[in-house]
């Protein structure tokens, strides 16, 4: 079913459309999903994404030429229609569905179906062929709730006034959604952040969303960080920028945090799972929903969701992405 | 059993000895009775109730969930009991990750002591579905035996000192007259009832310990010189009914040694070194070497006790019978092992001989000369020296062999844990072959000073040329001084060698690599 649309190794390609969707190599015309380097990579002729997406690309890759879709609108495409549907990821964040011939099929992209409150959320939409990711597809990641994750970080902030909590977290998505999550807890306090986020940041306040006062950890007295956050991507929690803060805790934001041994692997004191990916029992419940006559699988522990599929009747097959899944973003 | 979880996650993942005694303090003062009894018996390993096989889990969760997802879980996973924690599939009206706080940790343990071998697996499943997966990862370490958190019994004992202002020797001398979940240790700790009587029972004695020799000479009327002994430190308790084997920490290690426990039926606390007999040395004590393959071991099998047989060498007797002899001059004390000696096997005990010097220089002289590879240096005891807990100036001194030294090239760098977990500071350094190729020969990760592991860690980030995981290989140009207090034979070792504690004795920027030491050269050291 659905000839129309081929997987390749190096993205999913729309050949009515005589478009890639999330290509790894550079190609003229490409669907992008949202703004993570594994999806979005510079180099492309001309974009199609929504305006935060374009943004973020904008951003990290100068500027290209792009086409904004708003969520929701159909773009037509060669026979094909198209539309963007949030995905629940990270900012601007797409499922991208495609109409053809009688068949529907709709590309993930990342997605998660837990709240977040800087993107809108991830629709279900019934299709023939569902493309999901499987970041966390095996039954032992199971997300708890976020709420009872962002508890623990403030009680060892309270819990330790003379030291600082260090949170890793994903600097496109992950920092602003912890940041955001702590507000919602009526945390006021300013909370620090490395170099590396803060055009990001910005990036998501001009999109309108609030993140309170932010102050750089560049240039501050250890002493005047006590008892306070601070949010670096997770390669600088162990390397030499922290030195310079107040004996911090090391937390880490993230799905893999689940596993004990992966944990401690990277030093981390405090592991929060609080990932922008699903979960199992979201993956499943999704698949279930969507009810689609064929899934595909792009990337992560594909073949224990593969199996799954198999034990339940629905037709599976794994696509070999290459240059998927960069860990830091659990 | 959320406040126990919740402990025991927090010490897998706190690295500093401070911060994990004061997360037990925090659980021991909160805790009510007799969960953390039982806590403090789970963390000093003496809770024995192993009522659930680990094949039993295995059967358990097939049972409950695809085999075939089971199976890449725990590949993925690792450890069996997380594994099984995290993928357990709460009945539907359960949230998985939700502990309903309807099992207290006393509770589990009761239940878990009450039960059959067979009916284990029906109750622990019966458990799981009121826990959330910190919950069931303790409950399947609790019910497999061992808790794995990295924390010894001694550390667990100073964790509860702590909470209640006790010197952790004055819990460890009462520790063996109680027993799970210590009701009685707690009404003392939290001051209902008088200090639990500890007659009878084979209680730890602090040990006394040496300061460093600085000075250049002691006057040799006033000291005694004995040997130190390259082994390991241990407590003989024996209260003629039972005998108990404790490690300098205070751990007992009785089971590690059982050879040595069995050998002794007397009623008296004695101080010695640990040893085993080497073949090579004929019949002699071999290195710390070969003790260590007897070190850290649960149960031994009967081979490790052939291939390793253990002695101790006695160095005091601190209380025989009633009597306690502690604060008797070392030399009355001395006289009084001397004549104890006869009542042992002398196939595990023998006495630590007095060196006969006639003056200090003449010391000097037969400590240099010692080639021993079990002599780590000379012990200098004042001849009116009580034996008094811990280090105690001018009583005591060790006076170390002079380390050897080799200058070895860093090959690998990695980064350190804690306060180090920035800096790359555990360098394994190499020495040249007759082929010219570098071979690693020791790991080192301190001698240095601040400032210089601040250049260190600059030069690897400067010189790096591969990386693997956290592992830094480097440039092979920089020449580290090493220093190590004996080296020797061994099969883990590409080299064929393995130094003792090696560390970095200085840093020679000025030296060129193709002239540091060859592995032909540091055979010749092997002791």
């Amino acid at each position: 079913m659905a000839h129309w649309i081929e997987p390749h190794p190096t993205g999913i390609y729309v050949r009515p459309a005589d478009a890639w969707i999330d290509p790894s190599l550079p190609q003229e015309r490409a669907l992008v999903t949202h703004g993570h380097a594994d999806h979005a990579r510079g180099g492309h002729g001309h974009v199609w994404a929504t305006r935060e997406t374009l943004a973020i690309m904008a951003l990290r890759y100068g500027t290209a030429s792009g086409t904004a879709v708003d969520y929701g609108e159909e773009v037509r495409m060669g026979g094909v229609t198209i539309r963007y549907v949030p995905a629940g990821h990270v900012l601007g964040s797409a499922q991208i569905v495609l109409d053809h011939a009688g068949e529907r099929v709709v590309v993930t992209g990342d997605y998660k179906r837990r709240p977040d409150p800087t993107c809108k959320a991830f629709e279900p939409v019934p299709c023939d062929i569902f493309v999901t990711e499987a970041t966390f597809g095996l039954p032992v990641f199971r997300h708890p709730d976020t709420g009872s994750e962002m508890d623990r970080l403030l009680v060892a902030l309270h819990a330790n006034p003379d030291r600082c909590v260090l949170v890793g977290a994903y600097a496109l998505g992950k920092a602003q959604r912890v940041i955001c999550e702590l507000r919602a807890r009526g945390h006021r306090d300013p909370i620090y952040i490395h170099g590396a986020m803060e055009r990001m940041c910005a990036l998501y306040e001009d999109f309108g969303i609030d993140m309170g006062e932010l102050r750089p950890a560049t240039g501050v007295a250890a002493k005047d960080m006590r008892g306070h956050i601070i949010v670096s991507p997770p390669s600088a929690l162990n390397d030499r920028w922290s030195r310079r803060l107040p004996d911090p805790i090391t937390a880490m934001a993230s799905g893999w945090m689940r596993v004990r041994q992966r944990a401690r692997q990277k030093n981390v004191e405090l592991p929060l799972v609080i990932s922008d990916h699903a979960d199992w029992d979201e993956l499943t419940d999704t698949i279930r929903e969507v009810a689609p006559t064929e899934t595909w699988i792009t990337h992560g522990r594909e073949e224990a969701l593969l199996h799954w599929c198999m034990t339940h009747q629905i037709r599976a097959r794994a696509l070999a992405l290459v240059g998927r899944e960069d860990e830091d973003e659990g | 059993m959320r406040a126990f979880s919740q402990l025991l996650d927090a010490l897998v993942y706190t690295r500093s000895r401070n911060a994990k005694l004061g997360l037990i303090a925090a659980y021991m003062r909160a805790a009510p009775d007799p969960d953390r009894g039982w806590a403090l018996a789970a963390l000093t390993g003496n809770l024995d109730l192993k009522a659930v096989k680990s094949s039993a889990i295995g059967d358990m969760i097939r049972a409950r969930t695809d085999p075939i997802l089971y199976e890449m879980s725990r590949d993925y996973v690792g450890d069996l009991a997380e594994t099984v924690a995290l993928l357990w599939p709460k009945r539907e009206d359960q949230p998985a990750e939700l502990d309903d706080g309807s099992l207290s940790l006393s509770a589990v343990i009761d239940r878990l002591h009450g039960v059959s071998r067979a009916a284990a697996p029906d109750m622990l499943a019966q458990m799981m579905d009121h826990l959330d997966s910190s919950g069931r990862f303790a409950l399947l370490k609790l019910a497999t035996g061992g808790l794995r958190v990295g924390i010894s019994a001694r550390l667990a004992k100073t964790g509860f000192a702590q909470a209640f202002d006790l010197d952790v020797d004055d819990v460890e001398q009462v520790w063996h007259a109680l027993s799970p979940p210590y009701a009685a240790l707690f009404d003392w700790a939290e001051g209902r009832t008088a200090r639990p009587d500890p007659e009878g029972t084979p209680y730890f004695r602090p040990f006394m310990l040496a300061h460093p020799l600085e000075a250049d000479s002691v006057d040799l009327q006033d000291y005694a010189a004995e040997w130190k002994w390259d082994g390991i430190r241990i407590q003989i308790v024996g209260t003629g009914t039972e005998t108990r084997l404790y490690s300098r920490a205070g751990d007992d290690i009785s089971g590690s040694f059982p050879e040595i426990a069995e050998a002794f039926a007397g009623h008296a606390v004695l101080d010695g070194e640990l040893l085993v007999r080497g073949d090579m040395q004929g019949g002699e004590a071999a290195s710390f070497n070969a003790l260590q393959q007897r070190l850290g071991r649960k149960s031994v099998t009967a081979k490790m006790m052939a291939d390793y047989p253990a002695f101790v060498r006695l160095y005091d007797l601190l209380i025989e019978g009633d009597e306690d002899l502690r604060a008797m001059p070392w030399e009355q004390r001395r006289a009084r092992l001397e004549a104890y000696m006869p009542q042992l096997s002398s196939d595990r005990f023998d006495i630590s001989s007095v060196i006969d010097a006639p003056d200090f220089e003449a010391l000097a002289d037969i400590r240099a000369g010692a080639r021993d590879a079990a002599i780590e240096g000379v012990m200098l005891k004042r001849r009116d020296s009580p034996y008094v807990a811990g280090r105690k100036a001018a009583l005591w001194y060790k006076w170390k062999r002079d380390p050897l030294t080799a200058d070895c090239v860093m090959m690998y760098a990695q980064r350190g844990h804690g306060k180090r977990s920035s800096f790359y500071s555990d360098y394994t350094f190499g020495c040249w072959t007759e082929d010219g190729e570098l071979l690693p020969v020791g790991k080192a990760y301190s001698g240095f000073t601040d400032e210089e592991l601040k250049w260190l860690d600059r030069f690897v980030r400067q010189n790096t040329v591969a990386r693997f995981g956290p592992v830094r290989e480097v440039e092979k140009t920089l020449v580290l001084e090493v220093a190590f207090d004996s080296i020797h034979d061994s099969k883990r070792h590409k080299s064929g060698l393995a130094m003792r504690f090696p560390r970095i004795a200085r840093i020679r920027k000025d030296k060129p690599a193709a002239e540091a030491d060859t592995v032909a050269g540091l055979k010749k050291l092997v002791s």
